[in-house]
């Protein structure tokens, strides 16, 4: 608090005295010549030779200069509307089920009654840790439609096989699976911090209330964790929409195309050594992640400030 | 017999080298030149570079090998264009030839091999298929192929069964194994470059009905969808999973795994390239008698022939240190020794592109099967991709869908020429 305290005052004391000039008086212009190089290099100058190989037939060794046409080619790209609806499919589908999973396990993880409460934290954080790809295959195994755990495991029950990754309707959502049990640690631990800041007199003036923990949960718990429920669906949504690592690992947008994203299907071309269409399908796939996020972020802020 | 003594001088010359390093000590050592060598992962290519590597170490005490191996299919393609790309290829690589040779851009990524002494003795048929603007790039390793549908023989005895040389009568078969409880077709969806063969492998029959397709293919004048010859092959993908054929789990096994099954009398047809009996010797050697071969029967016993594969070819990437050396290595591989220690590793698998390499003549019943196909006239035909530069990268997985009934043949067919239309863009082809 002190700490806080004394942050804020010199942020507004040099705010005062360098609200004209900005913070560069402070520092010679070389100071700013490391950083301004690796930005220009590793940032700028990719930027913009994407911006003009999208515009080539471009085997690596030479671009031939075509104009607009790998974005024409781009758009009649058979796969980039079932592409594009998978990307918004998994996008939204992950971002919620870590929303509402996330918050679920926070409130478990928060509640003063449960035994172990930091070792069951970390191990919901754990996945989290473990690589995609690891996850991936190791998911890919336990999903096989014969062999797998998974089935054998509903077999002895008397159930059904169910082809996870296998049957077409199924592939995607079974990935967006994995991807919220790989994920959901980082969403628990954003609700775990937003739950713990929330004053414990809300609840106990509520109580007195005579309200019930449902209407408690409702009414204090759900409106005071908004800041992390906007920062949980505004990772995750990016993330989702840019997911490739653990679709690749787990179906490489099979069977056929079934569970094909935008990356994967802008992969494959990379892949069949059409680098300029792939280029131009990069610089697409930013656009309409910029154009979904963009907007979305506005919204969820401005609601937070009004809130 | 033979095996025998070449391990035994082997034995004798690695001996000898290790007697001269520990006289001369580690001078000699410095000297040594080690030549990165990256094969695809079928278990036949990596036993038979290994065996090449560990004989030339032998021969040659200053070199050192390292074979490394890729993934085959898109995968394979992927690691091989970028690693040219970036600079990173290994001194010797071994890739496909014909159609996806031509898309490395070989005038300007690999070392001419044209001049090289190996070339007097390659035989012409494959020096085509590794020519881009009139210079040779490749040397030729592994056996030409045939491409169609492995088969156990045990199962056909057992059954009564005789070799189909109509697709008719390859139905027929199919039903007398399923109603035995056995698998008719192990298809291997897991390894997605499995499932071209029924188109690939049926354009003997393609080229019989429709003599100028690759030429008219080529030239952007005819299509897949649109020539009832060439749309057979998507047709009959989809037949085989409609009537029931296939093994429960054809969506995910891989290529191993329908090695066992056909080496295990699971399953009594895999189509498949006739190289796979090189895994099948090494993963079960003991079933290597039982497993035999035909062509893609077509629709009549008329025009029965098998479409034939080159083999890969072995290649030097422009930016290699080691030129000499690696030449010298290719020199080796394609010759008559070269051949040698081939059928020593793995058995014979198929006739070899080098001049002189005779087969053994207990041959196992694929290649047994394969060679009455070259003995008559007009009975092969070269597969698509060694008579048109382009082949698009996505039928494999158009073929998986195919093959599984989401997506019609005719609308599949169609999606390929599409992706055709791509490749033939990128490859600057005049006419598209």
């Amino acid at each position: 608090m002190a700490q806080g305290l004394v942050a804020t005052t010199s942020a507004s004391s040099a705010r005062k005295s360098g609200n004209r000039i900005g913070a560069s008086h402070y520092y010679p212009t070389w100071f700013f010549m490391p950083a301004a190089i690796i930005y220009g290099v590793l940032f700028l100058v990719p930027t913009f030779a994407s911006l003009y190989f999208s515009l080539t037939r471009w085997t690596l060794f030479e671009a031939e200069f075509i104009g607009l046409q790998n974005f024409a080619q781009f758009f009649k790209e058979p796969f980039l509307v079932k592409g594009l609806i998978n990307t918004v499919v998994f996008g939204v589908t992950t971002s919620s089920l870590k929303v509402v999973l996330g918050l679920l396990l926070a409130v478990l993880l928060t509640s003063p009654r449960i035994l172990a409460r930091d070792y069951l934290r970390a191990v919901v954080f754990f996945p989290v840790l473990v690589s995609t790809i690891g996850v991936g295959i190791t998911f890919t195994v336990l999903m096989h439609p014969t062999t797998g755990a998974i089935n054998e495991t509903l077999m002895m029950f008397g159930l059904p096989k169910v082809g996870w990754l296998t049957n077409p309707n199924m592939a995607l959502i079974s990935v967006a699976l994995v991807d919220v049990w790989k994920g959901v640690g980082l969403a628990t631990v954003i609700y775990i911090a937003g739950i713990a800041s929330i004053s414990p007199e809300y609840y106990e003036a509520s109580r007195v209330d005579g309200a019930s923990s449902v209407q408690s949960f409702f009414n204090i718990t759900l409106p005071l964790v908004r800041p992390a429920t906007v920062t949980v669906i505004i990772l995750s949504l990016i993330g989702g929409l840019r997911s490739f690592d653990i679709i690749w690992a787990m179906t490489r947008g099979g069977p056929g195309f079934a569970s094909d994203v935008i990356a994967s299907v802008i992969y494959k071309q990379y892949q069949a050594g059409f680098y300029g269409l792939s280029t131009a399908g990069n610089v697409v796939l930013f656009v309409v992640v910029a154009a979904i996020i963009v907007p979305l972020s506005t919204f969820l802020n401005r609601r937070e400030i009004e809130a | 017999m033979r095996m025998k003594t070449t391990r035994r001088t082997m034995l004798a010359v690695s001996a000898g080298v290790v007697m001269a390093f520990a006289a001369s000590g580690p001078s000699l050592g410095q000297d040594k030149v080690t030549l990165s060598f990256l094969v695809d992962n079928a278990p036949s290519t990596v036993a038979i570079s290994e065996a090449l590597a560990a004989a030339y170490e032998a021969k040659n005490p200053n070199i050192k090998i390292e074979v490394e191996s890729r993934p085959g299919g898109g995968d394979g393609d992927n690691i091989i264009k970028t690693r040219l790309a970036t600079g990173e290829m290994a001194d010797v690589f071994l890739y496909n030839s014909g159609s996806l040779f031509q898309a490395i851009n070989p005038t300007q990524n690999l070392v001419d091999l044209t001049d090289e002494t190996f070339q007097a003795n390659t035989l012409d048929s494959f020096k085509s298929v590794v020519t881009a603007n009139g210079r040779v790039y490749g040397a030729p390793i592994g056996t030409a192929m045939g491409g169609g549908v492995l088969y156990n023989r045990k199962i056909y005895d057992e059954l009564g069964l005789s070799v189909p040389m109509t697709w008719d009568e390859f139905l027929a078969n199919n039903d007398a194994v399923k109603a035995s409880g056995k698998t008719a077709v192990i298809q291997s969806f897991g390894a997605t470059w499995t499932s071209q063969l029924f188109v690939l492998g049926d354009y003997f029959n393609v080229q019989a009905a429709e003599p100028s397709f690759a030429d008219d293919y080529t030239n952007n004048k005819a299509k897949y969808a649109t020539t009832p010859a060439a749309l057979r092959g998507f047709q009959i993908q989809a037949e085989v999973q409609a009537k029931g054929y296939l093994n429960e789990d054809y969506v995910a096994a891989t290529f191993e795994e329908a090695l066992g099954m056909l080496a295990r009398g699971e399953g009594a047809h895999y189509p498949m390239l006739t190289f796979a009996i090189g895994s099948i010797a090494t993963d079960y050697p003991e079933a290597v008698s039982d497993i035999g071969f035909f062509a893609v029967p077509g629709p009549s016993a008329d025009s029965n022939g098998l479409t034939v594969w080159m083999p890969a070819g072995l290649y030097i990437p422009a930016n290699s240190e080691n030129v000499d050396e690696a030449k010298a290595f290719l020199n080796f591989v394609a010759t008559v020794e070269g051949c040698d220690i081939q059928t020593a590793a793995i058995g014979a698998t198929g006739p070899y592109l080098v001049k002189g390499c005779d087969l053994p003549d207990d041959v196992n019943n694929v290649v047994a099967d394969m060679l009455p196909y070259f003995a008559a006239d007009g009975r092969t035909a070269p597969a698509l991709e060694f008579l048109s530069p382009i082949k698009g990268p996505q039928l494999e997985h158009i073929l998986v869908e195919v093959g599984s009934g989401f997506r019609s043949p005719e609308d599949g067919a169609a999606l390929y020429d599409q992706d055709v239309t791509k490749q033939a863009l990128q490859l600057g082809i005049a006419g598209w």
